[in-house]
């Protein structure tokens, strides 16, 4: 067998006698086939799309920053409670991240390179007859650095806007198409509560702070409606006491900071940071106000699921394709049985048991490589095609396209071959002998 | 499925002697088929038997008698239980699968009852069959193939498959593939016997003509008039050889024999 395949005009012509021989029963052929096809297309299909969901998920978080660490102030439980049944009125909450914990993380959690604190407070925006609701966020000038936003027009809020507690804003690109709808958002003034605020510049977002806070704080609003100043102007502004009133009640809340970014040196600094940043706002929090986030291991958890997900659907997928194989098998032997007598004859004529062996092998082989070939073809359309017609992400990757076929030729072989060694046992002369 | 012994016991028997014109020497060969039990079938029970090179051998015998079980050890088909067979100076009788495989391709050319052409191929790619298991290039050898077929008056039909020729037709492309690798012999097994007598004569009339050229032909015939045409005739009977007679060959007679004039 070996010297046939070291022999390439040999084989070249083995493998033509197996097309040949599977010619001879077209449709038998390719009903076989059928089973290697979509065992292969349901590989590369299936890996697809487990690809593309995945890839969405871990782009957002990667957007978040992977050497970032994120604080969020929480209104805790018990409170939100009270607040909820009715309690006294006027009540006063005080809850959340403080300056006083910010300036703590800077000092006592090594691998720390910056933080970026943050305010949002929820309030109407207002140019001439427009008015939009918005989150009003008091911010540092590094922002655009630490939160991934890429300045589109004008410029960011400079240090000399934070010393003078300027009476400044930058707005996302969003809202100054809502806001603006005819002029150019720059050099206008906005009006904030009682306060208006020059707009010096326009952002555009890489990832939404709404995206980021809890889902039930959405309140529908549309996602890119924010409005950057700083953080100075935001203290002194709206005070540290935010007032929210609702129909013949208000809340007051005190939070000095709603989010606190803590950029780390790299992901190591992340792993070390995040039990270090837990105990120490433990000791200074007796309230469960705060949440940490760790997009690096929001990351790690997304990539675990992917590949339990990439598993899971590989497995139905390599068990069709095992049914395929079977299949194959299955024809085979039938096919050895139906051609004893030509195995007998080829033995007569000086054919070995390897050459037996080959000639059914390669048959299987070009079987499933065939069938593999056209599942490959298929499994590229099918994501496509679910891609064009749905909104689902799919990604093709070309590793899982090399596995799926490298599979059927395997299967091919696997099963190819317990049919190629029973033709290659047979006896010559009882061969000769049947049918 | 008859159990079946493989020859075994260490050879007490000494090379052949030199000298001999035999190709074939058959010493006390003996197959048995062992049905399990106590049931047991003697084919051969002990054959002693030279042939030479260049002879026309008929075997002849009632049916059951070991022909067919003789032919497939001398076609190297099957290794018999007990003995040695001697083909060109070398032991079969040792030989392995592989061994085998190969002396039949090289050595022995088939030719038998129901033809046993291989179905999807063309009449051409039929005689290359043998070729192509030696390893040998078949686009140089193709002229050849083409001259055999030419040989057996298949010329024009190089391209048609064995279900669009007639049984004459079929059994000359089967003796065209006997002789592509130029064996040592040719081994027919009632080639005629499938055949109506006219078109019987005729590969018939092939398989002397080869022999008239040199060939060794052996071959198993119940039909006296077959029979006649050989140079010696082989009677067996319950596995053994039971007459063994040397005739002239067919143009050196005078019609006696109570033959026809056929030839
Ligand atoms: N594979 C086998 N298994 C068992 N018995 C067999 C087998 N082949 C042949 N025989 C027996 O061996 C004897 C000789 O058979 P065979 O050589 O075919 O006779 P012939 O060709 O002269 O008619 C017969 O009795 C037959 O039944
Ligand atoms: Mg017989």
């Amino acid at each position: 067998m070996l010297k046939r395949l070291i022999v390439p005009y040999q084989f070249v012509i083995t493998v033509r006698l197996g097309i040949k021989s599977l010619l001879l029963h077209k449709l038998r052929s390719s009903l076989t086939m059928l089973g290697i096809i979509f065992g292969v297309c349901s590989v590369i299909a299936m890996l697809a799309i487990g690809e593309g969901a995945s890839y969405e998920a871990q782009e957002a978080i990667k957007k978040l920053g992977s050497n970032n660490i994120l604080i969020r102030s929480l209104k805790p439980p018990e409170q939100a409670r009270q607040q909820g049944m009715g309690g006294p009125r006027g009540m006063q909450l005080k809850y959340g991240l403080t300056y006083a914990d910010s300036g703590r993380l800077m000092t006592t959690i090594p691998g720390v390179v910056r933080l970026l604190p943050m305010r949002i407070i929820r309030e109407n925006v207002r140019f001439a007859q427009n008015e939009v609701p918005c989150q009003v966020i008091g911010t540092l000038p590094f922002y655009p650095e630490v939160g991934g936003a890429e300045v589109v027009r004008g410029r960011f809020l400079a240090p000399m806007d934070e010393q003078h507690q300027e009476n400044v804003c930058v707005i996302t690109t969003g809202l100054a198409r809502r806001l603006f709808p005819i002029q150019d958002p720059l050099e206008h003034s906005v009006r904030i509560d009682t306060f208006y605020y020059r707009v010096i510049g326009i952002i555009q977002e890489r990832s939404q702070p709404e995206q980021r806070t809890q889902a039930g704080k959405m309140e529908g609003q549309p996602l890119d409606n924010n409005v950057y100043i700083p953080l100075s102007t935001s203290r002194t502004r709206f005070g540290e006491i935010l007032i929210r009133r609702s129909a013949g009640s208000f809340e007051a809340e005190e939070v000095q900071l709603h989010q606190i970014t803590v950029q780390m040196r790299d992901t190591a600094a992340v792993e070390t940071a995040d039990p270090q940043i837990k105990t120490l706002l433990g000791r200074f929090h007796d309230q469960n106000d705060y949440e940490i986030i760790v997009p690096l291991q929001l990351l790690r958890q997304a990539e675990q699921t992917k590949r339990i997900f990439s598993i899971v659907l590989g497995s139905i997928a390599a068990i069709s394709l095992l049914v395929g194989g079977i299949g194959i098998m299955n024809i085979m032997l039938a096919t050895v049985t139906e051609r004893t007598r030509e195995i007998g004859i080829r033995r007569a004529l000086g054919a070995k048991r390897s050459d037996i062996t080959l000639q059914f092998l390669v048959e299987t082989v070009v079987l499933s490589v065939g069938g593999g070939l056209i599942g490959v073809m298929v499994g590229i359309l099918v994501p496509i095609l679910v891609s064009s017609l749905t909104t689902m992400k799919t990604i093709v990757t070309p590793w899982s396209v090399l596995l799926a076929f490298s599979i059927s030729g395997a299967v091919g072989i696997i099963f190819g071959l317990y049919p190629a060694k029973a033709a290659a046992k047979l006896d010559p002369i009882e061969a000769l002998r049947h049918e | 499925m008859p159990m079946q012994a493989q020859a075994g016991q260490p050879a007490p028997v000494p090379p052949p002697p030199p000298g001999d014109n035999s190709i074939i020497r058959l010493e006390r060969i003996e197959k048995t088929y062992f049905l399990g039990g106590e049931n047991i079938v003697r084919a051969l029970a002990g054959v002693d038997l030279s042939i030479e090179e260049g002879s026309f051998v008929a075997i002849m015998g009632p049916s059951g008698s070991g022909k067919s079980t003789m032919l497939n050890i001398l076609g190297c088909l099957d290794r018999p239980t007990a003995g040695r067979y001697w083909l060109g100076g070398e032991d079969v009788s040792r030989m392995s699968d592989d061994e085998l495989s190969e002396a039949r391709g090289r050595r022995i050319g088939f030719i038998f009852q129901s033809y046993n052409l291989i179905a999807q191929l063309t009449v051409i790619e039929n005689i290359q069959v043998p070729l192509f298991y030696r390893g040998v290039d078949l686009k140089a050898t193709y002229d050849r193939c083409v001259e055999l077929a030419r040989l057996v008056g298949l010329g024009d039909r190089l391209h048609h498959r064995p279900t669009q020729l007639s049984g004459g037709q079929q059994q000359r492309v089967a003796v065209a593939r006997s002789l592509v690798n130029d064996p040592l012999m040719i081994l027919a097994d009632e080639p005629t016997g499938n055949l109506d007598s006219r078109t019987g004569a005729e590969v018939l009339d092939l398989i002397s003509r080869l022999n008239e050229a040199g060939k060794t032909i052996i071959l198993v015939t119940h039909d006296d008039k077959v029979a006649a045409r050989a140079h010696r005739v082989v009677r067996m009977k319950d596995g053994l050889v039971d007459q063994d007679i040397d005739q002239l060959p067919p143009a050196a007679r005078s019609g006696g024999n109570g033959r026809g004039a056929s030839c």
